[in-house]
């Protein structure tokens, strides 16, 4: 479904390959295939949750500043709810990322997915790190003074400094999740434009007429 | 059809089989909720650590001994700091490497580090009303720097030997003014004032702590109460957290490898440790592309139970085992 749009200029074209490759019915699909059928699929939307309660609950710590959550039990509460959203991010991601992996999903021209959603999880790992450097506690300075040395063996350290708080501060709440949300937003589009991988053997340009009738 | 659509069609032709119905924004809607309760839940239930930092003040009270003897390091110059090599010093085959490539060493020293005058002699010139003190630090400017070594590493030198590496005990010897100016080094971090000393830079707006962070973790405190909570290196360290929490257990690859040999006891172990997982990284981002792996999906049939009820509809498909005309493996 195809709206007529004019190409005359750079907008129209933009606009017209928007809709060709994601027209609204794709975007937001009322309908799935049938073989979409296991609680695999489920974890795709919880990752992107529980994202979604992670960037909140360290939104609210950003407003209030890094000290808040030592000395107000609200603050505290807030980095509770930050430390545990990320804690299931990480395990709901984990658990989508080897579902795909299972169903090889890269299958039928889907490699930009699996290859912007493991951006998205690499990333996600250096957020979570720049995180806990940025605790301004014990367990910030010991993960820090100890990271530094394989950053430092690379040359990567010489300027990304982890004891640098107000550096690491800036890549953890800004960077790092604008990376992250870029990619996401790119990995979701490339679901809806490609659709959810077949199962093995039952791509449609396998499929019989009999068996598609049935 | 635009070309353009052609080849998306071309590429991933749309599904031709049946479809059920399917309400994405109410799935959303009900996972938020859901992830949201569960979040408070366990935030209500678990908390979150908060294990108080360590000040130079904390370690000087705690560990006077530690702290006078890692001071002495600074100044003489044999410190993990002092020695490191990019991008604190120009230490000599300090940098690591892998193979005969130096990352560390290619990059160089960008955040140059004197530790003599930075940690020590620095921060003891803001001490304001100590005659001995301003006795002492003339003294030690007037030295040459091989008079200053030579009292510094005798020092160094008797204080391990000291019973206790107790200050007190040391050994009668010519130390010039360094007794003096580690014992106002003590009391000044004792006071507060050597915190907030290497934390200025000459400015009142700050948020670099590597020179405080440095310091502290070149003495053995931080790491025996960071061993206390099993947090060693070699106790999967990077990867756990204070108390009985979850931490980044995600790194459990990289963590691994410092268990193992020849990692354990490579000089070249983070420089060898972060090539394989920059490698590995690679590698999983681009397993689409590379045979082999890309097929192991097919070769252990796990997507069977993924798509059992799918298979089930059509028994003759779930027994086929020829690949899908578009597959990439």
């Amino acid at each position: 479904m195809t709206a007529p749009v004019a190409d005359s200029n750079w907008t129209g074209r933009l606009r017209g390959r928007a809709l060709r490759s994601l027209p609204p019915d794709r975007l937001l699909p009322d309908r799935q295939p049938v073989y979409v059928a296991s609680w695999i699929y489920v974890f795709g939307v919880l990752t992107i949750s529980a994202f979604l309660v992670v960037l909140v609950s360290g939104g609210i710590l950003a407003i209030a500043g890094p000290q808040w959550w030592h000395s107000a039990r609200l603050g505290h509460f807030v980095n509770s709810l930050h430390l545990w959203s990320v804690e299931l991010f990480m395990g709901f991601m984990v658990i989508h990322l080897w579902g795909k992996f299972w169903m090889a999903a890269w299958r039928g021209h889907r490699a930009r997915t699996w290859i912007t959603g493991s951006i998205c999880f690499l990333g996600s790992i250096g957020t979570a790190f720049t995180g806990y450097l940025v605790q301004s506690n014990f367990d910030s300075q010991w993960i820090s003074t100890q990271a530094k040395d394989g950053l430092n063996s690379v040359g990567i350290g010489a300027y990304f400094n982890v004891l640098n708080f107000g550096q690491m501060l800036m890549w953890h709440i800004v960077l790092l999740p604008l990376v992250i949300g870029l990619f996401t937003v790119i990995h979701v589009l490339q679901v809806r434009r490609r659709g959810v991988v077949p199962p093995f053997e039952r791509d449609p340009r396998d499929i019989s007429a009999d068996e598609v009738a049935s | 059809m635009t070309r353009a659509a052609h080849r998306s069609a071309a590429d991933t032709p749309e599904w031709t089989g049946r479809y059920h119905d399917f309400d994405i924004v109410k799935e959303f809607v009900i996972a938020f909720v859901v992830v949201a309760l569960l979040t408070v839940a366990l935030a209500l239930v678990f908390s979150s650590p908060d294990e108080k930092q360590i000040t130079l003040s904390r370690w000087s009270h705690a560990d006077p001994f530690d702290f006078v003897a890692t001071a002495a390091t600074e100044l003489d110059g044999t410190s993990g700091t002092a020695t490191y090599g990019a991008p604190y010093s120009h230490t000599p085959d300090a940098a690591q490497k892998i193979g005969p490539v130096s990352l560390q060493h290619i990059v160089g020293v960008t955040q140059a580090i004197d530790t003599a005058n930075d940690f020590v002699v620095g921060p003891l010139k803001q001490v304001p009303g100590n005659p001995a003190l301003t006795s002492a630090l003339g003294a030690w400017k007037s030295a040459t720097a091989g008079q200053q070594q030579t009292w510094a590493s005798a020092y160094d030198d008797a204080l391990a030997k000291a019973p206790g590496n107790d200050p007190a005990k040391v050994a009668t010897g010519n130390y010039g003014p360094v007794p003096v100016m580690l014992s106002s080094l003590l009391s000044l971090a004792q006071s507060g004032g050597l915190d907030g000393d290497l934390l200025l830079h000459g400015g009142f707006f700050q948020t670099n702590y590597t020179q405080p962070l440095l310091f502290i973790a070149d003495g053995a405190y931080l790491e025996n109460t960071a061993d206390a909570q099993h947090l060693g290196g070699d106790q999967w360290g990077m990867m756990n957290e204070t108390g009985n929490y979850p931490g980044q257990a995600w790194l459990w690859l990289y963590t691994f490898w410092y268990q193992v040999s020849p990692f354990t006891t490579s000089g070249n172990a983070d420089a060898l440790v972060w090539g394989i997982m920059a490698t590995l990284s690679l590698g999983f981002v681009l397993i689409p592309f590379l045979p082999g792996v890309r097929s192991i999906p097919r070769w252990i049939p796990i997507h069977r139970l993924i798509w059992r009820r799918y298979y089930a509809g059509f028994p003759s498909a779930s027994s086929s085992s020829k690949p899908a005309s578009g597959a990439a493996p």
